[in-house]
């Protein structure tokens, strides 16, 4: 075992958790932790754009923006959050900017700004530019950018380390720790991938931006590193999950395979399309059509296909179709999920629409925090020194639905927020005693899944886990098809719990830790879906058909679920709820 | 076989059109702790439609053999974290289509050449990563930043659009057979990333990076064998973007 001491431990190294890193470092000691290599993170995939009222080509202002956010996340955005993250955008993406970031430029040359889901001029009017691009490879970019940034400033990266726990001052897991009492992070236990020993991070701030959980899912658009890992850890010690029901299917992912093509094919003019040939958003949003927000999409077009106007053979899909638009334009804005299309359906979509189903994309829920990104360990009191940021956090600035784009502004305005707040904790924060027996957990974890001689194998379960949640907590729910799911997922922990990997080596053993992570997924999936069978209504992404309308009354709540162990040393998940914070805007009907 | 695997079969038949077969892939397999010697060991399974390469390495890793040990996450082209050599060329794993590869006959999987192997195909990137930083790869400039944003033409934009691809893969660097006999040399990857900076009508740090490329294991070094460019999965020319440099050195134009 090896220990270190940081004054700020920064786990993952995504957007969130570099930009994080480039405020901290030049305040404080500063670690980066992470399980890939920086510039392998998910940041990367992201296409469409960055948004913030910059009114480069037509006016806009940053209080739209707030409202399009609200109103996105159908009414259950804290409203002081949204309203930090659309001010503080503009500097955000000027930052990004001066730090190289290869923007698409207008003929002034100015950042250009194109239109995007959900993003209006005046409340609703009109579809607004207000996205900052780079081709559709803007996540690609920041990534690199942030990275770059990184190198610049020589900031101490521990490459294809897995975090694989959080130690605090108390012990929250049985929820006896009375509120008001002081908690505070001591620091952080590490697995090294490379040669399997164990590294004790001592640190007074930790940053979790550990990104998304979407391989709860079989049909994602999420890279299979993406298993929660954060939100996991955080969960097990006794910290809540906030509104983690609510879980962003995309609706323009390559048929079959997951694989995304951005919501900026619809702002550039592509045109979905059913069976019929039929333009069926006219239908749902009169208003705004194809460039509603996510959620409406996927909905109308998994209707579509359920009322058998999907095409294929098996009518299971819809068409994104982008024929009437000019192949210099499409080879401009739209280079890289084109090829997509081209590489992995062998469709040519300067001819032939592309076949696309929605997939798992997003979790709005996550970590509850602060607007500046500490940890809440209940409804009010924060656990000193642990930060969170991005799609791990739940702020809330995402509310039941996240706008496009403005995942790629969370992780710049909360991550640079985190860096910051973090830094200054340090400064005069006192050390926590890291208890000797810190790894100790850690250890025997590990070991009993490697040394299980004879067991099921990780992938066996994990596909059945991916199964039910596709079939059962997808798009639409019920009572019972989320209760399917719930005894789908305690089976399925029982049997995890004799599981077993093939690799007992210590050498980067890729096979323990995806062992490590099937643990992580089957405690986000039982959140999800025990979130999702408490909450009777519908709202932004959650759609339960026995309960299809919104319900103010009784929900208009953010969900806090807990892990609590009792006595079987087993944890169950526990249900409470936190006030939404409306400042401007009273809860409206969502229409567009 | 499940019933998951064949509901994404039939998903995935419809829109490709393009039946199962039987794939057997020769792997390259190597682990230092077990103290024997680097061998190649053939697995078949079954794949389908449109799969490409890194399906059928999971299928072995996670229904035959759970110790074969590779790098992988977004499994679409973005990442970079599975270029190999497959039949003898450098690409990613994720983006090599299997009925694009012939799989009447093995497909051959090697790790990436001329890098540390750790275990089976991941390779020591730390030498890679290295060269990459060297060349300054950040926007350098001098002055007060303005309040708003650099002016930036459409036209200076896309004078280095191609090399801002760059996804670290190292599928380029790892196919040069400069780099292979002489790991000191910088590699394409390094010289992709400068010349995105040289290029950027922003940056005021050309002239330095020149000077750490004029090294002797810097730009000249390049024999332009278009090993680079063919191994690029991001079809960035990077040969060209090579002699751009090279050509920016005698010139001192950019």
């Amino acid at each position: 075992m090896q220990t270190h001491q940081y004054d700020v431990v920064i786990v993952g190294a995504g957007g969130a958790g570099m930009r994080a890193a480039l405020e901290s470092s030049t305040r404080a000691r500063t670690a980066v932790i992470s399980k890939l290599y920086p510039t392998r993170s998910h940041t990367g995939a992201a296409q469409g754009g960055m948004c913030a009222a910059l009114a480069n080509v037509e006016e806009d202002n940053w209080e739209w923006h707030t409202f399009d956010t609200v109103k996105g996340g159908d009414y259950l955005v804290d409203q002081d959050a949204a309203e930090v993250m659309a001010k503080e955008a503009i500097d955000a993406v000027l930052d990004l900017e001066k730090m190289g970031l290869p923007f698409n430029r207008t003929p002034e040359g100015r950042i250009d700004q194109r239109r995007f889901g959900g993003h209006t001029r005046n409340h609703g009017e009109a579809a607004v530019r207000r996205s900052c691009y780079a081709a559709d490879r803007t996540g690609h970019m920041i990534l690199q950018t942030l990275y770059q940034q990184c190198v610049k400033q020589d900031v101490e990266f521990y490459n294809e380390f897995y975090v694989l726990d959080v130690v605090l001052t108390h012990d929250l897991s049985a929820g006896t720790v009375p509120d008001g009492e002081e908690v505070s992070v001591a620091g952080v236990v590490a697995y090294d991938l490379a040669s399997g020993e164990i590294h004790v991070f001592r640190a007074k701030s930790v940053v979790f931006a550990t990104g998304g959980a979407g391989k709860i899912y079989k049909t994602t658009s999420n890279a299979h590193t993406l298993t929660g890992d954060g939100m996991a850890l955080a969960l097990r010690r006794g910290i809540p999950l906030e509104d983690m029901e609510f879980f962003q299917f995309h609706p323009t992912g390559l048929a079959g395979l997951g694989i995304l093509l951005s919501e900026a094919a619809r702002g550039e003019g592509a045109i979905l399309r059913n069976s019929e040939g039929e333009r069926f958003m006219e239908r749902y949003a009169p208003t705004i059509k194809d460039l509603a927000p996510r959620d409406m999409v996927a909905r109308a077009m998994a209707n579509e296909v359920r009322e058998g106007r999907g095409c294929g053979p098996n009518k299971d899909y819809v068409l994104l179709d982008l024929t009437h638009l000019e192949p210099a334009h499409i080879d401009a804005k739209l280079p890289d999920i084109t090829e997509f299309a081209r590489t992995y359906l062998g469709v040519e979509p300067y001819t032939e629409p592309v076949p696309v189903y929605p997939t798992a994309h997003y979790a709005m829920g996550g970590i509850p925090t602060t607007i500046d990104a500490e940890v809440l360990r209940n409804n009010t009191d924060v656990v000193k020194g642990l930060f969170a940021a991005g799609e791990v956090a739940c702020v809330s600035v995402h509310g039941s639905n996240r706008l496009g784009t403005n995942s790629l502004l969370d992780i710049n305005v909360f991550g640079k927020r985190a860096g910051i707040a973090a830094a200054r904790y340090a400064e005069t924060a006192p050390w926590h005693e890291m208890p000797d027996d810190a790894s100790v957990a850690t250890v025997e974890y590990i070991e009993r899944l490697r040394d299980h001689a004879t067991g099921e194998r990780i992938a066996d379960i994990r596909r059945e886990l991916q199964e039910t949640m596709d079939r059962n907590a997808q798009v639409f729910r019920t009572r019972d098809s989320l209760t399917t799911a719930l005894s789908d997922i305690t089976a399925l922990k029982k049997r995890y719990r004799d599981a077993s990997v093939q690799d007992k080596g210590r050498r980067f053993n890729t096979d323990l830790m995806e062992g490590v992570e099937l643990g992580f997924l089957l405690d986000l999936a039982e959140v999800v879906v025990v979130g999702a069978l408490a909450r009777e209504e519908s709202r932004g992404g959650h759609f339960r058909e026995d309960f299809p309308t919104r319900d103010d009354e009784r929900f208009m709540l953010h969900t806090m679920a807990y892990q609590r162990v009792r006595g079987d040393g087993q944890g169950t998940v526990e249900l409470d709820y936190k006030p939404v914070i409306i400042t401007r805007y009273q809860p409206m009907e969502r229409k567009y | 076989m499940t019933a998951l695997a064949e509901s994404t079969t039939s998903a995935r038949a419809e829109v490709g059109a393009v039946p199962s077969f039987d794939v057997t892939l020769r792997i390259r397999r190597f682990d230092p702790d077990n103290g024997a010697e680097p061998r190649w060991e053939e697995f078949t399974v079954t794949a389908h439609g449109t799969d490409r390469v890194l399906d059928a390495m999971h299928k072995v890793k996670w229904e035959v053999d759970g110790s074969l040990t590779f790098r992988r996450s977004c499994a679409h082209g973005i990442c970079g974290s599975d270029a190999m050599r497959i039949n003898g060329r450098n690409r990613l794993a994720c983006k090599a289509l299997l009925k694009d590869l012939d799989p009447s006959k093995p497909i051959t999987i090697e790790p990436i050449k001329g890098l540390p192997v750790i275990k089976d195909l991941v390779v020591d990137m730390e030498p890679f990563f290295a060269s990459y930083r060297e060349v300054m790869p950040f926007l350098i400039t001098h002055g007060n930043a303005p309040s708003k944003e650099r002016l930036q033409s459409p036209e200076d934009r896309a004078r280095y659009d191609d090399t801002t691809k760059c996804i670290l893969c190292a599928a380029c660097t790892s196919s040069c057979p400069v780099f292979w006999t002489d790991g000191q040399y910088f590699g394409p990857a390094a010289i992709v990333n400068a010349h995105r900076f040289i290029f950027d009508s922003r940056d005021e740090g050309a002239v330095q990076r020149l000077e750490i490329l004029n090294d002797k294991e810097g730009v000249w070094r390049c024999r332009t064998t278009f090993n680079c460019t063919e191994a690029c999965p991001r079809g960035i020319e990077v040969t060209k973007a090579i002699q751009e440099v090279k050509r920016a050195m005698i010139t001192r134009a950019f």
